[in-house]
């Protein structure tokens, strides 16, 4: 080590510092080791797997799997592919996304900057929803989409994911707009702007990081939600993660394992996607509700 | 007629009244300066004004016109805010006729507005910046303009300078005076700072505790303050408040303290012995200013009764313009001020000369101006 050389907190000496990345690397290898197994395999023919290792590489490409599991694999009784049931889980997160995210928004305006008696109890009760356990309201929730004739829709389904979604977007919202500055609101309210005046053309424009980090949270969970899916959707909106399980699932034939790989990273793709695209913004937006919040 | 006219006005949160029947009269083009100390009611009542917080008893009319349940936006009023709450996502051509085009104005009517507003405050190659960009002094020019713009009946200023450093402070205090005398605006300006108060209004509203302790001109407030708080309030350094006692023979009055020594010191009053009548050997207390306990070559020449006394100086603090002196009176420390090169010296017993003519009288328990 060279003399001069001093040890702290932010310059560690040439040999700990390869030792610190070494240890990282090997962390991110351990991490993207399944990952990585799951890739090497839906490239393979089913052959292969079945009759070698898993962990080596193919010796034959093919992309047939990925082609099977997206159009033409057994799912249930039809021979769809995952394909219909993509579009469903689509169909489903961009509105129950935006409208949970919007109304959260508009939850925490009001619960910040036109305070009313009792707010903060609302607030309270608000937060509860976020705690409640998904099982617990499957049976109310049922009865609620039975009476308005939402069961088994796509429009159900949204309903079912904006009101758990309300919680915490609520939060987000509530905590990042609890130090926006109230006089701007005061000042935007003497020049005229009304209500939705105010939101839409002073609160939105300064709120990008908040909606960012409500944006991945409501679209990984809602996504990613399997619970609701299978309960409440019915052949026609099940959404993709249902279609998975029962794609992997199936009890007749062969077990795919290359078409149930290709399938499980379909399934995965779109939040893996939103991370890659906004994944800075999150931390960043994170953290400005955590610390000033 | 008054122009904006504050009737009997109260502000209570709950049970607990903050504000407390409060009367004002703003006539058109002056400038009333809302001064006190924090949690004194003054920024509630500018904001129940300004129609951000609800009037809880009595009216606020401007032109006549009942403004209680009136919309900020309807009531024809301008506020420029402490942190200034520019609109950060617009850029400051934006902020300023945000106002003009939630009220419909068109684009060409707006545009001409900006320009007009631009020009006067000298902003203009500042509009197409964000307010991030932008200095402290350049921010409250922008909120300024955002005011001025909409041309309004009142305009609001809500400790407006308080966020500036001292220097900028003063500047932009003179430009605030030089557009109240171009414009000929009503303003309703709250602040903290005295001197601000003194310097910038026609008239000045003093509270404490949500009372209007005092209501007049700047030379009223400082001359004759109706109470100890008032006098002790406005006024830097503030005003000198010694024990007395009164002694009355015939027509004159005086008012007895006490010298470094603890001797008696008689100081003629101002005020016919009529006035004091039934006072005669009662304890006062007696309020003079800094500037009355001068040098004698600093006295005023034309002043009716200037008081020689020789009094032990404890400290000197030369300020540069003037020098400040301590001394004991009546048992207390008591500033005077003297000319920046007179010779004195702390330890010195040191002439002095106390001017009488404004001096003012307290009574100790009601703490009111007697007479």
């Amino acid at each position: 080590m060279s003399v001069a050389t001093q040890d702290t907190a932010l310059r560690t000496g040439r040999i700990s510092r390869a030792f610190i990345y070494l240890f990282l690397l090997l962390m991110a290898l351990f991490y993207l080791l399944p990952f990585a197994i799951m890739v090497i395999n839906s490239l393979k023919p089913l052959s292969e797997i079945t009759g070698g290792n898993m962990m080596s590489l193919p010796r034959e490409w093919t992309l047939d799997a990925w082609r099977a599991a997206w159009s033409t694999a057994q799912i249930g009784v039809e021979p769809t592919g995952l394909k219909p049931y993509f579009w469903n889980s689509i169909k489903m997160v961009v509105p129950a996304v935006a409208i949970s995210t919007v109304l959260g928004a508009l939850n925490g305006y009001v619960l910040t900057k036109w305070r009313f008696r009792g707010d903060t109890i609302l607030f309270g009760l608000m937060l509860f929803s976020c705690f409640i356990p998904f099982q617990i309201v499957l049976i109310p929730m049922a009865r609620v989409l039975g009476l308005t004739g939402l069961a088994g829709t796509t429009t159900g389904l949204i309903l079912v994911h904006v009101v758990y979604g309300i919680g915490f977007s609520t939060l987000y919202f509530r905590n990042y707009y609890a130090v926006f500055p109230t006089e701007l609101v005061r000042a935007a309210m003497m020049d005229g702007a009304g209500f939705f005046g105010i939101f839409w053309r002073i609160l939105m424009p300064s709120s990008g990081p908040i909606t960012v980090v409500c944006i991945i949270w409501q679209f990984t969970n809602i996504w990613n939600d399997f619970l609701f899916g299978a309960s409440f959707a019915d052949f026609d909106s099940q959404p993709i993660t249902v279609a998975l399980n029962n794609l992997v699932n199936s009890s007749t034939g062969v077990k795919e394992y290359n078409v149930h790989f290709a399938g499980a990273i379909y399934a995965a793709l779109p939040t893996l996607l939103v991370y890659i695209v906004a994944g800075r913004y999150f931390v960043r937006g994170l953290m400005s509700g955590s610390v000033k919040g | 007629m008054s122009f904006l006219k504050i009737d009997n006005v109260t502000k209570s949160y709950g049970a607990v009244e903050v504000l407390h029947r409060v009367d004002i009269d703003v006539q058109q083009g002056e400038f009333l300066v809302l001064v006190g100390p924090s949690g004194c009611g003054k920024s509630t009542l500018l904001n129940m004004i300004a129609g951000l917080e609800e009037i809880s008893s009595g009216t606020i009319s401007i032109k006549d016109k009942a403004m209680n349940g009136v919309h900020p936006s309807k009531r024809n009023i301008a506020m420029v805010f402490q942190s200034y709450a520019l609109y950060p996502n617009m850029t400051v051509g934006k902020n300023i006729t945000f106002g003009l085009e939630m009220h419909g104005v068109p684009k060409e009517e707006r545009d001409r507005a900006m320009d007009k507003v631009a020009n006067m405050l000298q902003i203009k190659p500042l509009l197409d910046r964000k307010p991030g960009q932008l200095s402290g002094g350049q921010r409250q020019r922008v909120a300024m303009g955002r005011a001025l713009v909409r041309d309004p009946d009142v305009f609001l200023f809500d400790e407006p300078l308080s966020n500036l450093d001292a220097k900028l402070r003063v500047d932009m205090r003179t430009e605030i005076k030089k557009l109240h005398q171009r414009l000929g605006t009503t303003i309703v300006y709250v602040t903290h700072d005295q001197i601000e108060a003194m310097t910038l209004s026609t008239r000045i509203a003093v509270m404490n505790g949500g009372y209007i302790q005092q209501l007049g001109t700047p030379k009223e407030i400082y001359d004759t303050p109706n109470n100890i708080f008032v006098a002790a309030f406005m006024g830097s350094p503030s005003m000198n408040l010694l024990d007395a006692v009164i002694r009355i023979k015939g027509a004159d009055a005086a008012a007895e303290i006490t010298d470094h020594n603890g001797h008696p010191l008689t100081l003629p009053l101002p005020l016919p012995a009529s006035s004091l009548s039934g006072r005669d050997g009662t304890k006062v207390v007696l309020g003079i200013r800094p500037e009355a306990i001068t040098d004698p070559d600093g006295a005023d020449k034309s002043a009716n009764t200037v008081v020689p006394v020789q009094n032990k100086v404890d400290v000197t603090e030369p300020a540069g313009s003037d020098t400040f002196i301590t001394t004991t009176m009546a048992g207390k420390d008591v500033i005077g001020r003297m000319r920046a090169d007179a010779h004195v010296n702390a330890g010195d017993i040191a002439d002095l000369a106390i001017n009488m003519d404004k001096s003012v009288v307290f009574d100790p328990k009601t703490e009111n101006r007697i007479a």
